[in-house]
């Protein structure tokens, strides 16, 4: 590890984290959280969602206040656009994972961030979701971020705080592999 | 060393070491040169695994001038080549000879238990009581595959390193190979060569050139004090002991075997195998990233190396500084496989290994199964272990990284076994 200096503050707690880290490596059961998002729908392609509690370190938590998340189509597929498209809302998680990597890497490695700013695009072909062409997938074809970064570092220091922020991102997982997705019904 | 004959109990000594490759001859080359009486346990011949458990092919990824042992070294005329493994089995039976260790061969260790104090060791041939017990029989034992393998369907072979020894045994159809370390690089090479269509699966991997500056990368690796980094001074060993062997080859031609390479050669790359569902391999799309930080990590290592050359002022008659070229990843890396298709016929998991503690009843694994262990002093009185991955320094695992170790290790059996000694004494005495 490089000798931490006391001047440098992105915000991050790292001691907080590391300190989780060694005691989680003692006790792996309490390392177990599950995420939750509860949802509604409201009219056409509007759907609002709510993100309030969540379980980890064996025992219910909740966050300091719920949140509210609006989805919707655009007006070019005939919606009222409420709010962002849910697949908007997977590149706002990448987008939010990755660089909350980037500062707590830089942190843990002594470097001064400025400003870290990133621009997501992802492809993806309309015609899998329409059902126009099976071979067509329905999610993204690919994604692309693009980071700018402005810190107390060389280029090559900067692409190697981008690179361990992938190589530990929950979202960059998610999307980079395949997960099972379980879903089920009930009449209410 | 007492000898009981016609008893189960085969003999009794104060330090027995099991296994009788470089790490178990190496610390008996240090237990001899103290007298202390001491036995090794093999369960083959000596130098077993390089014998029965390595392809045809396979050289060490260190040059000769590197393969050292306690007052034992390379004597050929080749000191920049490679021993190829009936080299390494001449290199290491000679060391046993020289050192006239103590071996018993075709001895294979059952199970361990443990005594009031030290050990009891049941072998195929009797047993054996003793003070101090040393593993030594290495880090590689067993393939370490995925359980995803065994969601393959029953028309694809599969196949580990340890199994694999040439092409020859493989059908002439397409072949995946999972792991982009030293032995998956090599096998993908080779086997692409003999005309198969190799995909390789690439997770995360070290990439090194073979030569730098015209002198091996070794050679750097040894003078900048890279090898010798001591497990106690760095920032994370669990990751460090994790890590897959590097992307070398011993060759003639001293050549750099990389991905770059394979993919001039038509290799296809793919990401991690991250699943298999009906029947389709399924690929992550992280390859992009696992190649930035190989080619971030090298770029490091070489920066330091340049550095310290500066540092030494000792840049005459070197080549001068050069940087590769990234790792090319295709614009649209293959992200899944469908293995009805036919055009894949073998599944090779070039996956690393993990030792076998099977016959160990002595409760010193942790929830991974691994040793739980201090710079090798085991976590049971009387108990070391040798050979592993940054055991001690980084060239732990190793041949030349044998001696250090020993020497450490064995200094630390001498002082126990006089703490043993003396109380004993005093329990006489009283």
């Amino acid at each position: 590890m490089q000798t931490q200096q006391i001047s440098i503050d992105n915000g991050v707690n790292v001691e907080a984290i590391l300190g989780a880290r060694e005691a989680l490596t003692e006790a792996p059961e309490a390392a177990q959280f599950k995420w939750r998002a509860t949802s509604e729908w409201v009219n056409g392609t509007h759907t609002r969602a709510h993100v309030e509690n969540f379980f980890g370190l064996g025992e219910e938590h909740k966050h300091r206040q719920g949140f509210d998340y609006d989805t919707d189509h655009p007006e070019i597929f005939a919606s009222e656009d409420n709010g962002s498209t849910p697949v908007e809302m997977v590149l706002v998680g990448l987008a939010g994972c990755l660089t909350a990597g980037v500062a707590t890497v830089a942190q843990n490695r002594g470097i001064q961030l400025r400003s870290v700013k990133a621009s997501l695009e992802a492809g993806m072909d309309i015609q899998g979701i329409l059902g126009i062409d099976g071979d067509v997938r329905n999610g993204f074809d690919g994604v692309r971020v693009s980071f700018v970064i402005d810190a107390d570092a060389s280029q090559q220091d900067i692409e190697a705080l981008v690179a361990q922020s992938q190589k530990r991102s929950a979202v960059f997982d998610i999307m980079s592999n395949p997960t099972d997705v379980h879903v089920d019904v009930s009449k209410g | 060393m007492t000898r009981l004959s016609g008893n189960p109990l085969a003999g009794a000594v104060d330090v027995l070491v099991i296994g009788a490759g470089h790490s178990g001859l190496a610390i008996s080359r240090f237990l001899s040169a103290r007298c202390i009486d001491h036995v090794i346990l093999e369960r083959g011949e000596v130098a077993n695994s390089w014998r029965t458990e390595r392809w045809d092919s396979l050289k060490l990824l260190t040059p000769n001038w590197q393969s050292r042992l306690p007052g034992y070294c390379y004597s050929g005329s080749d000191p920049d080549g490679y021993m190829s493994m009936h080299e390494v089995i001449d290199f290491i039976s000679g060391y046993a000879e020289c050192s006239r260790a103590p071996v018993e061969t075709d001895t294979e260790v059952k199970s361990v238990q443990p005594l009031d104090s030290g050990y009891r060791v049941v072998t195929n041939r009797g047993e054996w009581r003793t003070r101090v017990l040393v593993i030594a029989s290495g880090a590689f034992n067993l393939p370490l595959i995925p359980a995803v393998s065994q969601a393959l369907p029953a028309n694809i072979r599969q196949l580990s390193t340890r199994d694999y020894r040439d092409p020859g045994q493989l059908e002439n159809a397409g072949v995946m190979i999972i792991g982009a370390s030293a032995s998956g690089l090599q096998l993908a090479d080779e086997i692409q060569a003999s005309g198969r269509q190799v995909t390789l699966a690439v997770g995360e991997h070290v990439r090194l050139p073979r030569l730098y500056r015209g002198k091996d990368i070794q050679h750097w690796m040894h003078v900048t004090g890279v090898l010798d980094e001591k497990y106690d001074a760095i920032d994370d060993i669990r990751r460090a002991r994790g890590v897959s062997s590097p992307q070398l080859v011993g060759s003639r031609d001293r050549r750099t075997l990389d991905l770059n390479v394979l993919s001039a050669a038509g290799v296809r790359l793919a990401g991690r195998l991250a699943g298999v569902r009906d029947g389709k391999l399924q690929f992550s799309g992280s390859l992009r990233n696992v190649c930035q930080l190989a080619d971030l990590k090298m770029n490091r290592l070489l920066d330091s190396i340049d550095d310290w050359i500066v540092e030494q002022g000792v840049d005459e008659g070197l080549d001068s500084a050069e940087r590769f070229a990234p790792t090319r990843i295709p614009d649209s890396p293959c992200l899944g496989l469908d293995l009805a298709d036919g055009e894949i016929g073998t599944v090779v998991w070039a996956t690393g290994y993990r030792p076998d503690y099977s016959w160990l009843e002595v409760p010193v694994l942790d929830r991974k199964g691994q040793i739980r262990h201090d710079g090798g002093v085991v976590d049971s009185p009387g108990m070391y272990i040798l050979g592993l991955p940054y055991l001690r320094r980084r060239k732990s695992s190793f041949i030349h990284g044998a001696e250090d170790d020993a020497r450490d290790l064995g200094e630390h059996i001498v002082a126990y076994l006089d703490v043993v000694s003396a109380t004993s004494r005093i329990k006489m005495a009283v």
